[in-house]
């Protein structure tokens, strides 16, 4: 199922606290990880990341990797440079405080439930 | 022959990022192959995170020919002590506030490794390292 991001935050109840003049994003897929290097070395284009990272380095690597958009779990708010880089960059920030475990559940649900292959039995 | 040079400063963590962006825009407008143009992107972000993250400065060159990209860096600060240890996915000798910040795992160097063709790295203790890399463009038919 292919899903914008404006989407998936309506879903998720998200709020996109910057660059949200990327919400039309599509969204191909999720990354879930805290390092960096395996973000940059593994991410591919288009994947939403989430992350518990808050400083302006996780917008730099979104933006290196094309990511379409950053989720920020744990109820954890971005240092103000990190959303002055989002903003330029056009990645829109959605924040949530449920764990990184809950939105993976609730995302993979959303985008593959429909999908018997991808079904968790 | 095209080269783009970079001044970096050792500790300054916010600019991360910087040299490997620019140099991905570069890219995109030449029309590199966009395979190759990731996979390069990728080894240039690691060899300015290890700059910013591990010596006190360094440059960066970055070389267009028509057939391959080379990247020529060099820093002066702690210097790698053994290279084939620090290549090892997972080895790494960061400090907790490098791996608070979500770097520091282990993983830059065989990422430079495994998206370069050819990965040339020379280290004095309490020197400063040297890297040189070639990446082989694929033509876009």
């Amino acid at each position: 199922m292919e899903i914008t991001v404006k989407k998936l935050a309506e879903h998720l109840q998200l709020k996109c606290i910057s660059g949200c003049d990327g919400l039309q994003k599509v969204v191909r897929g999720v990354y879930v990880s805290d390092l960096l290097s395996d973000v940059v070395g593994h991410a591919e284009e288009a994947q939403l990341w989430i992350t518990l990272h808050t400083h302006p380095n996780i917008v730099a690597v979104a933006t290196l990797k094309n990511l379409s958009a950053i989720i920020i779990s744990g109820g954890r708010i971005p240092e103000s440079e990190t959303i002055e880089a989002s903003e330029k960059q056009q990645i829109p920030i959605l924040l949530s405080s449920q764990t990184t475990f809950q939105l993976s559940g609730q995302i993979y649900r959303l985008l593959y439930a429909d999908n018997e292959e991808n079904r968790i039995s | 022959m095209e080269t783009f040079e970079f001044t970096i400063k050792g500790g300054d963590f916010k600019s991360i990022g910087y040299v490997s962006n620019t140099i991905k825009k570069i890219m995109h407008a030449r029309n590199i192959n966009p395979r190759d143009s990731r996979r390069i992107a990728v080894a240039i972000f690691e060899v300015e995170t290890n700059i910013i993250l591990y010596a006190t400065q360094g440059t960066i060159s970055v070389l267009f020919d028509n057939d391959k990209i080379t990247v020529l860096a060099r820093d002066e600060g702690m210097g790698i002590a053994d290279v084939a240890l620090a290549m090892r996915e997972g080895y790494t000798t960061a400090s907790d506030d490098i791996r608070r910040l979500g770097f520091g795992a282990g993983l830059g160097l065989s990422n430079i490794k495994k998206n370069s063709d050819i990965t040339w790295i020379s280290s004095i203790v309490n020197k400063g390292t040297q890297i040189v890399l070639i990446f082989f463009l694929t033509l876009v038919l």
